[in-house]
């Protein structure tokens, strides 16, 4: 009997900016460009995944944020339209999206069992949030796959990202175990840019490409190191220098999406595929895969 | 008098949702009722609330859609329950200080568009505070990069366009005093402040706020965020933001309706009204300021 597995993890980030530029038919506001890079990168990624033929997306996201815990959606269905707080210009999106609830549970168990503090979101009326719509859009586009989608606990804002990790780690094993005895073969999405100080501006057209550049080098050198990093694979040096680098680069990894990805995916000691590295109003974006090279 | 009434109230669902699961959390709904009668009988024509709940970074973000209607549910205590919402907001009103706040040299929008998620926090308070929508309103962003000149500015600008407008505005500040809440679960009966030095700052707070001494509170905002607040932004802002729109004063009639643990945070519910007598002006470190003139290249 096969088991289980994660067949690819990806680093998924969530600018609202992409799906505006892609104009699906799914988001009220249009667009005439942008973003190139990283949208046609999302394409590479999209069919390098399609390809590995998943059952399910699990996606870790920074805009669901949580204070007391981790939770997860626990509703088999959600049909809403989620608006973007920060960019309510560019992203009013109407989703439709299934939930793969008892994979979900499975994983809630575990990571409880581990000693983390918990919950399953049961509200029908709960509004799924951008990053993660946002994320699992780009990588399958047709929405045809089941999600899990688990809340960010803060425990960096409260504790320290030394913190955050632990916990991460604890939430990856839950992960990993739940994955492997559902027989599912799942895709793990971390949605979440690198560096992530924004501009506080916006341009007449966001889509206006002349303006688009990453806030600072200094942003941009620690974004190169991670980057350089993972496609070396050497994700447990990436993980070791994360508090330093969530600190300098006022990083997206507070929310530990990418630090529960490497660990659910035991470190990835190969190289991730980099299809693109971009700036989206300033913050700094890459669009990785890691897939096993078994499963290549 | 453009601006004559001001509240601080706390944002957090279980004020609206569940007062019946502990004597502090109704405590808290009742502290809203009696500031509600009070609001009442303000002549406010005006309600204008910043909620630190609802996080900004292109500007600040002003409510400007007449009547957002939407079934809300709190992200992190969505076990709670529900909220449906429809509120009249004063679209016109919500340009005009988009326009003043450019002019003093910030970057703000108006915010119009159905389904926009508004936040907890002031869902809550215009829940509690204007149940039936008797006053139209104004809900403000909090920037999640400003500081404390961009903070004090926009108080400035609102106040500005309060008087143009020819209003009678009451102003809310939509915050917990300290906001650490337990990491874990606990039985609603178990409640308590999060530790006794948050207990100790809150009462602090709460004394200057019941003698009026709100610019003096403001003053004490970069220490309030380095004693009591858990590091989600750069400072604790809703006080500067609240006394620059009030005038920047310590003379005011305040009263404590209600002080009491929220899942260890601090909320409270406190009324302010400008009055003759008060505190009087101490010398204050931190500068005034009427414009904002940016981050200067600083991250350049």
């Amino acid at each position: 009997m096969s088991t289980g597995r994660i067949v690819a993890g990806a680093l998924a980030p969530h600018p609202p900016h992409l799906v505006y530029a892609d104009n699906p038919p799914q988001n009220e506001p249009t667009s005439e460009c942008g973003w190139e890079m990283l949208r046609w990168g999302y394409e590479r990624l999209a069919k390098d995944i399609a390809a590995l033929e998943p059952d399910v997306l699990i996606v870790l996201s920074p805009h669901w944020q949580t204070y007391i815990g981790t939770h997860f959606l626990g509703v088999p269905h959600f049909a809403s339209k989620s608006v973007d707080p920060v960019f309510p210009n560019l992203f009013r999106y109407h989703y439709d999206l299934k939930v793969d609830v008892p994979l979900a549970e499975a994983i809630e168990e575990r990571a409880r069992a581990a000693g983390l503090v918990t919950k399953m979101m049961r509200n029908p009326d709960f509004r799924v949030d951008y990053g993660t719509i946002v994320s699992c859009h780009l990588t399958r586009p047709q929405w045809d796959l089941p999600i899990v989608s688990i809340s960010s606990c803060r425990a960096t804002s409260y504790y320290n990202v030394d913190v955050m990790q632990e916990q991460q780690m604890a939430l990856a094993r839950a992960t990993r175990e739940a994955v492997v005895a559902s027989g599912r073969r799942a895709v793990l999405l971390a949605s979440e840019s690198l560096s992530h100080r924004h501009f506080v501006t916006e341009s007449a057209v966001p889509e206006d490409m002349s303006n688009e550049h990453i806030t600072n080098h200094h942003q941009y050198l620690w974004d190169m190191k991670l980057v350089e990093m993972l496609r070396r694979g050497e994700s447990r040096r990436v993980v070791d220098l994360m508090p330093e680098f969530t600190e300098q680069a006022v990083s997206e990894s507070d929310s530990g999406a990418l630090t529960w990805l490497l660990a659910a995916m035991d470190y990835p000691d190969y190289p991730a595929e980099l299809y693109a590295y971009g700036s989206v109003i300033g913050t700094g974006n890459a669009v990785m895969s890691f897939i096993p090279p078994e499963e290549a | 008098m453009s601006v004559v009434h001001g509240i601080i109230g706390s944002g957090l669902p279980q004020i609206l949702l569940a007062p019946e699961k502990n004597p502090g959390w109704s405590e808290v709904r009742e502290g809203y009722e009696r500031a509600r009668e009070r609001l009442e009988a303000s002549e406010a024509d005006l309600l204008i609330v910043y909620s630190t709940m609802w996080p900004s970074v292109i500007g600040h973000q002003i409510q400007a859609d007449p009547e957002p209607e939407w079934v809300h549910v709190d992200e992190l205590f969505h076990d709670l329950g529900s909220i449906p919402y429809r509120f009249d907001i004063d679209s016109e009103f919500a340009h005009q200080l988009r326009e003043i706040a450019e002019a003093r040299g910030l970057q703000a929008r108006t915010i119009a568009y159905h389904g926009f998620p508004i936040d907890t926090g002031s869902v809550v308070a215009l829940k509690l505070l204007n149940p039936n929508n008797r006053i139209p309103a104004v809900i403000l962003s909090s920037n999640v990069y400003a500081d404390r000149a961009e903070t004090v500015v926009f108080g400035k600008a609102v106040r500005a366009a309060v008087e143009r407008a020819g209003r009678k505005a009451a102003v809310v500040a939509v915050t917990s005093l300290s906001n650490r809440l337990f990491t874990d679960w606990i039985d609603p009966a178990d409640d308590r402040i999060h530790s006794l030095k948050d207990d100790e700052w809150n009462q602090k707070l709460l004394e200057f706020l019941r003698a009026g001494r709100l610019e003096d509170t403001a003053q004490l905002s970069r220490q309030i965020h380095r004693q009591i607040r858990v590091r989600k932004v750069v400072n604790f802002k809703p006080m500067w933001w609240l006394s620059a729109v009030m005038g920047q004063h310590n003379n005011y009639t305040g009263d404590v309706h209600a002080y009491a643990p929220v899942h260890g945070t601090g909320a409270a519910v406190v009324t302010l009204v400008p009055s003759q007598a008060g505190f009087g002006d101490k010398e204050y470190d931190e500068d005034d300021v009427e414009v904002y003139a940016g981050d200067r290249e600083v991250l350049g």
